[in-house]
């Protein structure tokens, strides 16, 4: 039906943003038009001016970043619907995209919207007068942490001179700081940014996780320091990428998008990606929603010990599950099953890819998820049978701390880490054009992440926050991490309900002990 | 001090490397040597009001997604000293750099005739002179490896 009506229910694409060139001080020097994978800027010979297309700008603040004179400056477009509190600008620029296109609505990173933020309604206490607070500037401090099973109780033999550990201790992870940066698959990332991950990982003792993509040749040297997973697409997983790694971690959902599969689309499958996948060149790469040998906790135990086996016993084995309503049953029969570790990704953990309404809407805050795991564990006894690392949203070194203190024995950071790399969160990592040269395999822009800087600046946010996290324990009179886990004494809730403080497990401040 | 301390502490001349997989080709280094090459030494006056229009001494090369920063390498067997009929081009005996006294330069471009990378550019908009390269005498380091933003331009010391 062409003609005046499809014609006449054709919209224009909501423009985002607005820019703003100051000409007094834009030289047309055509930086940005030269750096905007987006075709935002164009650059006029006749009239020696460069002007800008708003319609097709993102966001990203690559070309603000790199004009030399600040003569950009990006602004959210003021443009405004009737106030309506319930058909808002988003919703309504939401239904006039799927009217358009009759498509499932994409987006990247993790959920934005308004949720509550527990950690924000979380305050940490300090040590006055009646127990000293420690200067970890002039004392000891510890934050080393080892993620894998603990045994039951400790034999020791004291025969000899020395005194001798006669329990056999099962394979753990150390790690001198407790954050690890988490599960993004070469393919959702570049390779740049798998290398600056790696190479930090390396220099601040902690891991990275390989996500669901492979590991790509290049990256084999970093395997002391590599997480290697196991998805449900299976892409890449043979004898060697198993051994490869400090440990291996299952895969069942990831906190943007519990439930659902991947799509890594055909265009971002090149040469490199299709060797490393161990999948046709340009084909695209779908992760099934459930792993096809999975359908029970005994399936699950079975995929464990055969991953174990692999590996002959020497590296932990964990299970990443997304954080859900259920998270701390699952969480039990996951450590039952045997695994060493349990990762619980929450509502905010990022994506390259997810349809909007599952990253936004499925799924419960990480906070919760992990009280909750942390107490059902303890209840039965098996705590000290895995660890638990949380992921999904942790933004600051509080954010670990509270975490930490809720239960957890490390984090997993992911946007925090793409941020360090450049990212400003522009949510179109699905499109494959990003600027900073993180979330795209375009040989033209991955180069711009240079893997030395990549790694300092996460070295750089790794020491800063670790510095943080003494800083607070030392307040608290607590000098090692250890001391803090599962130590929600030195929490208090502000402005929760006593549902939440309930589950959260902390007491509401002004409350003593 | 021992003998090796001293050599160690004595400034050694540097190069300039030049890393073609992490340039992105925004040639924010021919804009930032612009400026330092400029009467002004002002951004937005050195492009808007300046005449004659410095021009930069390094040229970023593209080909598909390929690109890289060039400037003089300042060759140990320079070609352009050999070639200068003035005598302009000389080498700095502190830096090691291969220079042009405008001042003698005449503008027969045989140094571009002759030169192997094609780093020298003829500035004819004032008084015709060979333009090349300087190592940005007087800076801690040279401006395209300072305001280059992906460290593609690097500075090292002689070996």
């Amino acid at each position: 039906m062409e003609g005046l009506g499809s014609k006449m229910s054709k919209r224009p694409t909501p423009t985002e943003f607005i820019i703003e060139r100051d000409d007094e001080k834009c030289i047309a020097c055509q930086a940005c038009v030269r750096m905007c994978s987006n075709d935002v800027h164009s650059y006029d010979p006749e009239s020696d001016t460069v002007s800008s297309d708003n319609t097709k700008c993102v966001g990203c603040h690559f070309c603000e970043t790199i004009c030399p004179t600040g003569a950009i400056t990006i602004k959210r477009n003021p443009s405004e619907f009737k106030l309506n509190a319930n058909w808002n600008a988003e919703v309504i620029k939401n239904i006039t995209k799927q009217a358009e296109t009759g498509g499932v609505l994409l987006t990247g990173m993790g959920c934005d919207k308004p949720f509550p933020i527990y950690w924000d309604h979380i305050v940490l206490n300090a040590s006055q007068v009646t127990n000293p607070s420690i200067d970890p500037l002039r004392e000891p401090m510890e934050l080393r942490t080892y993620i894998g099973r603990k045994p039951d109780k400790l034999a020791l033999d004291y025969s000899g001179k020395e005194t001798k550990l006669k329990t056999t201790l099962d394979p753990q992870l150390k790690l001198e700081t407790p954050i690890l940066f988490s599960a993004m698959s070469y393919g959702s990332i570049s390779l740049n940014a798998c290398k600056s991950l790696a190479r930090a990982a390396v220099e601040m003792g902690t891991f990275y996780n390989t996500g669901e993509g492979g590991l790509h040749k290049d990256l084999y040297k970093y395997g002391a320091n590599t997480i290697i997973q196991v998805a449900s697409g299976r892409f890449g997983v043979h004898k060697e990428y198993l051994e490869a790694g400090a440990a291996i971690e299952i895969k069942i959902g990831q906190g943007a998008k519990p439930g659902i599969g991947g799509h890594l689309p055909g265009e971002k499958v090149s040469e490199e990606i299709s060797q490393t996948r161990m999948i046709p060149l340009g084909t695209d790469a779908l992760s099934p929603a459930p792993h096809h040998d999975i359908y029970s906790i005994e399936d699950l135990r079975q995929l464990i010990f055969a991953l174990k086996e692999v590996t002959r016993y020497r590296k932990p084995v964990g299970v990443k599950i997304s954080a859900v309503h259920n998270v701390a049953p699952i969480a039990s029969g996951i450590v039952r099953a045997g695994a060493d570790f349990v990762a619980i990704d929450g509502l905010r953990g990022g994506t390259g890819a997810a349809p909007t309404v599952i990253r936004d809407s499925v799924g419960i805050p990480i906070e919760l998820a992990i009280a909750v795991a942390d107490h059902r564990l303890r209840e039965e006894g098996i705590r000290n049978q895995a660890s638990l690392i949380a992921g999904g949203g942790i933004r600051s070194s509080s954010d670990v701390i509270k975490t930490i203190a809720l239960g957890a024995d490390a984090v997993y950071i992911g946007t925090a880490a793409l941020v360090a790399m450049g990212c400003n969160l522009c949510q179109k990592c699905y499109t494959g054009k990003c600027n900073w040269g993180i979330a795209t395999q375009d040989p033209y822009l991955t180069k711009r992440l240079n893997p030395e800087i990549g790694a300092r600046r996460l070295v750089n946010l790794l020491r800063a926050w670790s510095m943080e996290i003494k800083e607070m324990l030392g307040g608290m009179g607590i000098n090692a991490i250890e001391s803090l886990r599962g130590n929600r004494e030195q929490l208090r809730g502000v402005g929760l309900s006593d549902t939440d403080l309930k589950l959260l497990g902390i007491k509401p401040a002004g409350e003593a002990w | 001090m021992n003998k090796n301390q001293k050599l160690a502490n004595k400034k050694k001349p540097k190069r300039i490397v030049i890393r073609e997989e992490y340039c992105m080709g925004c040639r924010l280094c021919e804009v930032h040597c612009l400026v330092r090459h400029s009467k002004t030494k002002n951004i937005i006056k050195a492009y808007k009001g300046e005449y004659p229009r410095p021009i930069p001494r390094i040229i970023v090369e593209e080909k598909g997604y390929v690109s890289f920063a060039l400037q003089c390498r300042h060759c140990e067997d320079a070609p352009c000293l050999e070639a200068c009929i003035t005598g302009a081009m000389y080498r700095d005996k502190k830096t090691d750099a291969v220079l042009c006294n405008e001042k003698k330069c005449v503008g027969c471009w045989m140094c571009i005739m002759t030169c192997p990378f094609g780093v020298i550019l003829r500035n004819v908009e004032g008084e015709k002179v060979a333009s090349k390269c300087d190592l940005c005498m007087g800076e801690e380091i040279p401006v395209c490896v300072k305001y280059c933003p992906n460290e593609a331009i690097i500075c090292e010391e002689k070996k």
